[in-house]
């Protein structure tokens, strides 16, 4: 396998499934849903995802293949290729060996059952463990942060749309001075949600954008103020400092404020994503995730090793790039979807 | 990558010395961590898997040479596997003649198009070549605003076209049709992130390609992809054939294991790498170097590049004069730290420095680049006068520049200490001054050398008696 002299055959042969689309899918999920509703535009989006584990794990699971260990083998790839993680991997599998061992799995669809019960629970004690019933504030201060490029301005255009047609007046702040049109982006978002929009010049203090931001709410009687930050990465000691100065400046204005501090991750992060969430948990106190670009073939189970070590929830769900394309995250759904052999009625 | 698998395997072979050969259980044991470390990464698994096997056969039943450690011959194996896979060739830009020559950056959605195109433009620029960029992302909003912005702030010219033109084919025809007027030899396409399961708009990559004949298809990704590499990669590949690699955001801590994936997939070499986000941030990939930086073996090579590009060679000559004259000042000390500074992060620095030996030290503790800029601060904060000469500085001048910079008395008196040692340091270290406490150290040694030879004589005469 050196370089340049590896069979195109080879190469195939990592990537099988490439030329098999999703047919499949389409017929589950496409036809039959005429007006998707939230859990159905959820399911259809992860349905890839589905499609790619449950294909696997039903190829490995069914037929007269007895339980050996070579089928736990290949159940461990399939729960690594889907960014699940090594650690949280070993942890799933380890009650299935623990009950093989005991002969108290005889057949395929228990273990299946066992996996699924098993990435439900680390999802819900997570979910379970941030308390989602928070009462109404006179003004909630949503701060969105993540890693460059992860899709927060878009997320935030989804949200502010959503939160809008829930009957809330919503204002944006563009406190990402640094990104080259990140304000003009927003501001375009802005206008299609229809929600104001505070900027300032490019290079301006962030917080200086938030502290405007916050006045201006006050001033005109919003109820939400969702604040865009520029893309970080975690390891950058100065620019964590920027966000902790970002959450004391909310804090000081707005009693209680930031209220939700959204992690903005991208569906295709791979194992970085447990140190992104730690630091950014750490110094901007992220209190939910979202998961964009979850529409690709990017799996997104980095999100089940974050739940299981951090304990954060997943809140929402990226889609795709229409305004809509923004969906509440659902634990049993996502498992179901990605475990389900026949489609979900 | 593998940041502490030097350690691991030399923990796992430290039972395997005095034995003659690998054998399977050792190498087993080894590869386990191999494996995880890889997996760690985010290589895709099937690459691991291969990798894995490879490496196995070629350390089964090797003899273990008295030179190398166990633990060290793996990892020569290993590194030999990784820089076979990378390739050793560092790649290059093709240029078609007559220019100008087109190249493409595309990628997902938010993976770093637009800032490594800037980059690109800037590094193409330094090569005396005369991009000319274009922004064809007609979809997401705001993004040929950006392309602009990045492309005045390198002054690197852009091709704008029509505010309201919706074609990306029109735009890219347009810039082409520019480059020829005015000069400009390469044309640099940023095109729209795009899923790679959306077929319409990789049919629009296909025709943008089949209209342009790119000389270079370059696909940008994210260091911090996982396991989807593969796919997203490879499906790209198969539609309009990636002639390289673009590898973001390699200044974050992700082990960038996607480059292995992507490589292995799509048999493209990495060609550069994106370290930051200063537009000068941008790397050409060396293969060997970076797998020697994955291996804990440190990445001298760039190291002393970075600092031959930074350090101006005359302050440099000037620095080695007064040293000689003995007149390095306060004032030198500082330009020498502003040069450390412009290097970069301490932190980045100390990340090329190999993991053991002794530089393991410096690993350890957390280089405080705070510390730097407080030093600054304290020389900033004295006279003229003071800095040409620090034998001025009495109890209440540095009390005054304590109150001026912020700090104590006690760091200001530390500042003076470094400085002082840095003085002694030069003097040693500069060719042609005789340090004076070397040559006293040097009387000393030969004067225990006469002890010595004494004694052996006295010994010698015993015996002789």
């Amino acid at each position: 396998m050196r370089a340049g002299r590896d069979s195109a055959a080879q190469r195939i042969d990592i990537i099988e499934g490439r030329d098999s689309p999703h047919p499949t899918m389409q017929t589950l999920f496409d036809a039959p849903l005429k007006e998707p509703g939230l859990f159905g535009r959820f399911r259809k989006a992860v349905s890839k995802t589905r499609k790619a584990l449950s294909g696997q794990i039903g190829e490995i699971l069914e037929g007269p293949r007895k339980i050996d260990p070579e089928v736990l083998e290949d159940l461990e790839m399939t729960l690594i290729g889907a960014d699940i993680g090594v650690r949280t991997t070993d942890e799933i599998l380890d009650g299935v060996r623990r009950k093989l061992a005991r002969d108290q799995l005889c057949d395929a669809s228990a273990v299946r059952d066992l996996i699924s019960r098993r990435m439900l629970e680390i999802l819900d004690r997570a979910s379970g463990a941030a308390g989602d019933g928070t009462p109404r504030k006179a003004l909630e201060v949503i701060l969105v942060v993540g890693v460059n490029g992860v899709g927060k301005t878009t997320t935030i255009g989804k949200l502010a749309r959503h939160l809008k047609a829930q009957g809330r007046a919503v204002l944006l702040c563009a406190a990402d001075t640094f990104r080259a049109a990140a304000a003009e982006q927003l501001a375009i978002w802005g206008d299609r949600a229809g929600c104001p929009v505070v900027r300032q010049r490019p290079g301006a203090d962030p917080s200086a954008v938030l502290y405007d931001a916050l006045q201006a709410a006050k001033a005109r009687g919003h109820d939400t103020v969702i604040v865009d930050t520029a893309g970080r990465l975690h390891n950058k000691a100065g620019l964590m400092a920027e966000l902790e100065k970002i959450r004391r400046t909310a804090g000081r204005l707005v009693p209680g404020a930031p209220h939700q501090v959204l992690l903005v991750m991208d569906a295709v992060t791979g194992q970085n994503g447990l140190e992104q969430a730690r630091q950014f948990t750490s110094t901007a106190g992220v209190t939910g995730l979202v998961l964009a670009k979850l529409d690709g073939t990017a799996k997104g189970g980095i999100v089940v090793a974050i739940a299981r070590e951090l304990g954060l929830p997943i809140r929402w769900v990226g889609v795709g790039e229409k305004p809509d394309d923004l969906v509440a995250f659902d634990s049993e759904t996502f498992v179901r979807s990605l475990f389900a052999t026949q489609a979900p009625a | 990558m593998f940041e502490n698998l030097t350690e691991k395997l030399q923990r796992s072979f430290k039972n395997l010395r005095g034995q003659g050969s690998l054998t399977e259980k050792h190498v087993e044991e080894g590869l386990r961590e191999i494996r995880l470390a890889l997996l760690e990464a985010d290589v895709n698994f099937k690459v691991v898997k291969q990798l894995v096997a490879n490496i196995r056969k070629k350390a089964l039943g090797r003899e273990v040479l008295t030179a190398l450690s166990p633990a060290e011959q793996i990892l020569k194996i290993v590194r030999d596997e990784l820089v076979g896979l990378l390739g050793t060739k560092q790649a290059r830009l093709k240029r078609k003649s007559p220019p100008p020559s087109v190249y493409f950056m595309v990628g997902l959605q938010g993976s770093g198009k637009t800032t490594s195109s800037g980059k690109l433009a800037l590094w193409l620029s330094k090569q005396g070549r005369k991009p000319l960029l274009v922004s064809v992302d007609v979809h997401r909003p705001a993004a040929r605003e950006q392309l602009a912005i990045v492309a005045s702030q390198i002054a690197q010219p852009i091709y704008r076209g029509a505010e309201t033109e919706s074609s990306p084919v029109n735009l890219a025809l347009g810039a082409l049709r520019e480059a020829r007027q005015t000069g400009r030899d390469t044309v640099l396409v940023d095109t729209a992130g795009r899923l790679h399961l959306d077929s319409e708009l990789m049919g629009e990559l296909e025709e943008l390609r089949d209209r342009l004949g790119p000389s270079e298809i370059l696909f940008v990704a994210d260091a911090m992809t996982g396991q989807d590499a593969v796919k997203s990669a490879a499906e790209f590949h198969a539609r309009i054939s990636l002639t390289g690699v673009v590898l973001t955001k390699m200044d974050g801590d992700a082990r960038g294991g996607a480059a292995l994936s992507i490589r292995q997939v799509t048999g493209c070499p990495v060609k550069f790498l994106g370290v930051g986000e200063k537009p000068s941030a941008f790397e050409v990939f060396h293969p060997d170097r970076i797998v020697s930086r994955l291996l804990g073996m440190g990445d001298m090579l760039s190291l002393i590049e970075k600092v031959e590009e930074q350090i101006d060679q005359k302050q440099a000559t000037e620095l080695q004069r007064r040293v000689l004259k003995n007149r390095f000042t306060l004032e030198d000390f500082r330009k020498q730290l502003q040069q450390v500074r412009k290097m970069g992060s301490l932190k980045s620095i100390v990340d090329m420095l190999p993991a053991a030996g002794p530089f393991k030290q410096i690993q350890a503790t957390d280089v405080d680049s705070k510390e730097l800029s407080r030093t600054e601060a304290i020389i900033s904060s004295m006279t003229a006068k003071e800095r040409a000469n620090d034998s001025l500085l009495n109890g209440s001048r540095r009390r005054r520049i304590a109150a001026g910079s912020g700090t104590t008395v006690q760091q200001v008196n530390q500042v003076l200490k470094q400085y002082r040692q840095a003085c002694a340091m030069m003097r040693g270290m500069v060719p042609g001054s005789k340090p004076v406490r070397r040559r006293r150290r040097r009387r000393k040694k030969r004067k225990r050398g006469r002890r010595r030879a004494s004694r052996s004589h006295r010994i010698a005469r015993g015996r002789g008696r």
